[in-house]
This record gives structure tokens, sequence and C-alpha cells, in this order.
């Protein structure tokens, strides 16, 4: 138990070296940016009708003129009390303006991420033991256009499809417009939820299926299942207890890394359908140079995918006791 | 075609994929005129015979401007994807050859692929002020990791190996080694990662610019085309999100049967099949 504890707590000091680089790196791009946010946000003509003193009030506004290192520590130091300042553009603080958006995004992430994952080693498996048939070729087929096909023109599609043609589901947002927070009820919320999350699936789950079909066909060409063949066991019981156990390392690392895929679709998909999620927010704080909120949700989102590669790392030890025994030999 | 073995059918299907990605860029170039001309008699035209891809609300040819978008995004995915492979096989290589080198690169390898990919162009592309520069440093910048990461393996693996290290102990000078004995190792690799990365550097530079972080607005690329097409959906207007977009993943699919076909030849455990 004392090893993993080490383990765990190499691995999160790592991870805290780690956030501290991202945050550097995001921060040095947005401030590198030749592009002027008060000409982004006011328009050329705005700033021309504008006296000294007002543009002057603008540029401290929106921290100009202030030297870099200045700046960054000054972030740097809020940012350790977890306050990451206030966004420029919603006029709140960063982590009001992320808490809210993540609320919305997370149902859809999550939805995702456990269909995408579930089906995919479903289909993963199933293509591996059927290799060269029919349901092979199908799968790798589905699995070969799907990740050639960008996220936003497959969500654009679908939108054409249900909303427009079919006028299944709503068209956009994440809730019906013009209507009171207490009267959308939990259908409301479901219908526009289902297009991004079944989007997000669709893409997610091609990754992970093949990935998972090259080691299903590794598996069954080892000497084990030839020798369980030969012991006369059947097809199904050699695939779900020689096969499923030996997947399951790379299935976990696939699973996890995946959420750094998912946050990025997230980002497509939630801009196609007018979702206000967290990528949306993402979006428009790029758009509009609001340097403290885009910083805040890189931030935020690379906590969560080094999280998740952390999680990941953990979880080998409980699942195989051999990296559980090694990692125990080697400290 | 049953007389061709497998190696001769590859070989013929990669030559199909390259040729019909030449016609479609230089087909892009020659419309690029076509797709900028406005015709405001014939706007919105579904598709049909003389505008197969129909036309948009200003009644520009559909289909001229999806091939010049088609073209536009083949090269920038030629330049981007050579940019970035060349950069992962200098880290890549540098990483594996210093272990302070190696330290500091696969923390940078670390720290890049914690970012989720697309706010990472979105961050770089905003860094160089958005437009072709922009996304242009933005995917060739951002797809190093994954290679950089195969190849350092790749020569940490070459070092063991008896004659890389007899050589060594002969005293070949190290930049000899590197010339002589591991960049003809690593070619195959260098090349297969290359050809892998055009359609992920093609999809990328269509999102992002789809984003608004990319191409400005009155250049025909994928991604713009698709985001003006947003606007249209609703009305009904399929065809104007529908070619455009289908023909973007014909392409991808190419260059992934490219690279497929590429990888077959130049594995040693297939080429000969």
């Amino acid at each position: 138990m004392k090893h993993r504890l080490q383990f765990a707590g190499k691995k999160l000091l790592r991870m805290a070296l780690l956030l501290l680089g991202v945050s550097l790196v995001a921060f040095l791009l947005m401030s590198l940016s030749p592009l002027d946010p008060l000409q982004t946000n006011m328009g050329q003509a705005a700033l021309g009708s504008m006296s000294e003193e007002q543009i002057q009030r603008l540029e401290e506004y929106w921290g100009v003129n202030e030297p870099l290192p200045q700046r960054y520590l000054g972030w740097l130091s809020d940012a350790l009390r977890l306050d990451f300042g206030t966004s420029l553009l919603y006029r709140q603080p960063v982590m009001e303006v992320i808490g809210q958006r993540l609320a919305s995004s997370l149902g859809l992430m999550v939805t995702a991420w456990v269909l995408s994952g579930v089906l995919g080693v479903t289909l993963g498996l199933l293509a591996g033991a059927t290799r060269g048939r029919l349901p092979d070729r199908l799968i790798r087929g589905y699995c070969l256009v799907i990740s050639s096909t960008p996220a936003f023109w497959l969500a654009l599609l679908l939108l054409m499809i249900f909303s427009v043609w079919l006028g299944w589901l709503p068209i956009g947002l994440a809730v019906p417009i013009g209507m009171e927070a207490s009267q959308v009820t939990w259908q409301d919320l479901l219908s526009h939820a289902i297009l991004p999350a079944v989007t997000l699936s669709i893409t997610g789950v091609a990754n992970i299926a093949l990935h998972t079909r090259e080691k299903v066909v590794d598996v069954l060409d080892s000497d084990y299942v030839l020798f369980a063949r030969a012991r006369g066991e059947s097809g199904r019981a050699i695939l779900l207890r020689h096969g499923l156990r030996n997947i399951l390392l790379p299935a976990i690392t696939l699973q996890f890394t995946s959420i750094s895929e998912i946050i990025g679709g997230s980002v497509l998909v939630e801009q196609v359908f007018s979702y206000p999620g967290l990528g949306q927010a993402a979006v428009t704080a790029g758009l509009g140079s609001d340097l403290p909120l885009l910083l805040g949700i890189t931030v935020v989102t690379a906590a969560i995918v080094f999280l998740g590669s952390l999680s990941a790392d953990l979880l080998y030890g409980a699942v195989d006791p051999r990296i559980r025994r090694g990692v125990a030999r080697h400290s | 075609m049953s007389r061709w073995n497998q190696r001769k059918r590859t070989l013929a299907l990669l030559g199909c994929a390259a040729l019909l990605l030449c016609a479609v860029t230089v087909a892009g170039l020659l419309f690029q005129p076509l797709a900028m001309e406005t015709d405001f008699a014939n706007k919105q035209l579904a598709p049909g015979p003389g505008h197969w891809f129909g036309t948009d609300w200003m009644g520009r040819d559909m289909l001229a401007r999806t091939l010049t978008g088609l073209s536009l995004s083949i090269r920038i995915g030629l330049l981007t994807a050579v940019v970035s492979a060349l950069l992962s096989v200098l880290l890549g290589v540098t990483a594996a050859l210093g272990r302070r080198a190696d330290a500091v690169i696969s923390w940078c390898i670390d720290l890049f692929l914690g970012i989720p990919h697309i706010l990472l162009v979105m961050l770089i592309s905003l860094a160089f002020g958005r437009g072709f520069v922009g996304v242009v440093a933005g995917v060739s910048l951002s797809h190093w990791p994954s290679l950089a990461r195969v190849i350092r393996g790749e020569v940490l693996q070459l070092r063991q190996t008896t004659y890389v290290r007899a050589a060594e102990r002969l005293g070949v000078p190290r930049g000899r080694i590197i010339r002589r004995h591991m960049l003809p190792h690593l070619l195959p690799q260098f090349l297969t990662g290359l050809i892998l990365q055009f359609p992920h550097a093609i999809l990328h530079e269509a999102s992002v610019t789809f984003l608004g972080f990319g191409l400005s607005p009155e250049q025909p690329a994928i991604g713009v085309i698709l985001s003006e097409s947003m606007r249209y959906l609703t009305t009904g207007k399929w065809w104007l999100a529908l070619f455009p977009g289908l023909s973007l993943v014909l392409v991808v699919l190419l260059f992934a049967a490219l690279g497929e076909g590429v990888r077959r030849l130049l594995h040693p455990a297939s080429a000969h099949q």
C-alpha cells in the first residue's frame, strides 16, 4: 500500500508541474498574439470615435500594457488560490463561468465517454473474433470512414437529418428558446442533448474499436489461446476468459486517453448545436481575446486530462497483479 | 487483375489515389476564379445540370468552391504534415541521445498531449494572429508529439543493437552513426508517419477554420464553406453542407488509403506478400 501511495504522490507532483507548464505555454501563446483585444471587440470605427481617456481605460481593463512576467506571476498567485480572475467578455469570475459551462457539458461528455467506451470495446471484440469475415470488414469500414470524418460535419449531417428534415429533435441550444428556467422539463433537456451526445459517441467509438481489434487479434494468435483451443474450450469462452482479460489494460489506457479527444470533439459539436457548454465558451473566449477565460478553460481541461491518465495508472495496479508486484519490487 | 500479386495491386492503388489527389489539387487551382464569381440571378439553386453541387447565397458555383477548398486543404495538409514530421524526427532523435534532453522533451510531449488538441491548435493559431499563417503554424506545431514519441522509442531501441554499439566502440563519431546507421532505419517510420499525418492535418485545418480561427472568410476553404452553410441549414439548403463535407471525407479517405498502402509496402513483415 505504501508503494502505491508513493507512486500516486510522484505522479501527482509531475501532474502539478505539467499543469504549471500548460498554464505558462497557454499564457505565452495568448499574450504573443498580435491581435489587439480592443480592436477585435470594439471594432476600428468605435475605437476611432473614442477619446484618449476612454481608450486608456479600456486598455487597462483588457490588461494590454502590463509587462508579461508581472502579469503571469499575478495570474499564477491568484490561480493557486483557485481564483482565475474575471472573464472579460462575461464579466463574471472565470471559475463561475467554467462551473456553469462544465455542468452543462459534463452530461454530454460523460455519456459520450461511457457509450463510446462500451460500444468501442464490444465492436472491437466482435471484429477481432471474426477477423477477415463480414462483421470484421463492416466494423473496420465504419471505423475508417468515421475517423476520416470531421466531427463538426457529422454534427451538421445529423442536424440536417433529424432536426430539419425529419423534425424529430430541436435544432440547437440546451433549452427551448424564451422559456423560463423553472419551466424547463427534463424531457426538454434530454431532447436537446441527444444529438450532441450521439455525435460525440459516434466519433469516439472508431478509435477505441480499431485499437481493441488489434489487441484481440494479437491475443487470439498467442500460444495460450492455441492451447485453450486444444483443450477444447469454445470460441466464446476463449474470448471472454482469455481475450477480455488481456485487452483490459490497453482498453483502460485508451478509455482514459480518449478524454482529451472527447473534450476536443465537444468544442466542435457544441459550436454546431449552439450548446452552451465549455467548448463553446472556449471558442467565444478565443475569438474575443478573453485571456483569463481561455487560460482558465485550458488549465481546467488539461487538469481533467491529467487526472484521467493518473486514474489509468492507478487502475493498472488494481487490475493487473503483475504490475502491483512489479511496482513493489522496483521501489 | 488475378495475375497481379498483392504488392502490385497495392502499388496500383497507391498510384490511383495519388493521381486523384493531384487532379483535385490542380482542378482546384484552375477553378479558383470561378469559385469567387458571383451570379445573383442564380442564387440558392439546388443541384442540377449546370451546377452539379448547386449554388450558394451569392450564386457562386458550389462545385468550383468545393474543389478550390479541397485544393487549399491538400496544400495546407502537405505543408503542415511535412513540417510537423520533420519536427518530430528532430525532437525524437534529440530526445533519444541525451538524458537531459530526453527529460525536457518527454515533459514537453506530455504537456502538449495534455491540452485537448483543438484547444492547442486554437491557441497557437491565436499566437500567430489567425489567418493562413495561424492555421499552418497551429496544425504543424501541434502534431509532432505522438510521432516524436514513436521515433524516440525507435532510436532508444536502435542504440542497443550490436552494430550501433560496435560502431560506438570503434570510435565512429556520433553524427556519422546517426546518419549512416540510424536514419536509414527511421525512414520507413518517418514516411508512414508523414503520410498518416495528412488526414489529421487536413481535418484539423478544416475544424479550426470552421471555428473561425483559421483561414479568412473570403477564402473558399472547406471550413469556411461549411460554417457559412450553417446559416442556411434550417431553411433546407442541404446541398451547401452535404457535398463539400462529403468530398472532404473522400479526400481524407484517399490519404488514409495512401498511408496504409505505403506502410504495407515499407513494412518488412508484409512487403513481400
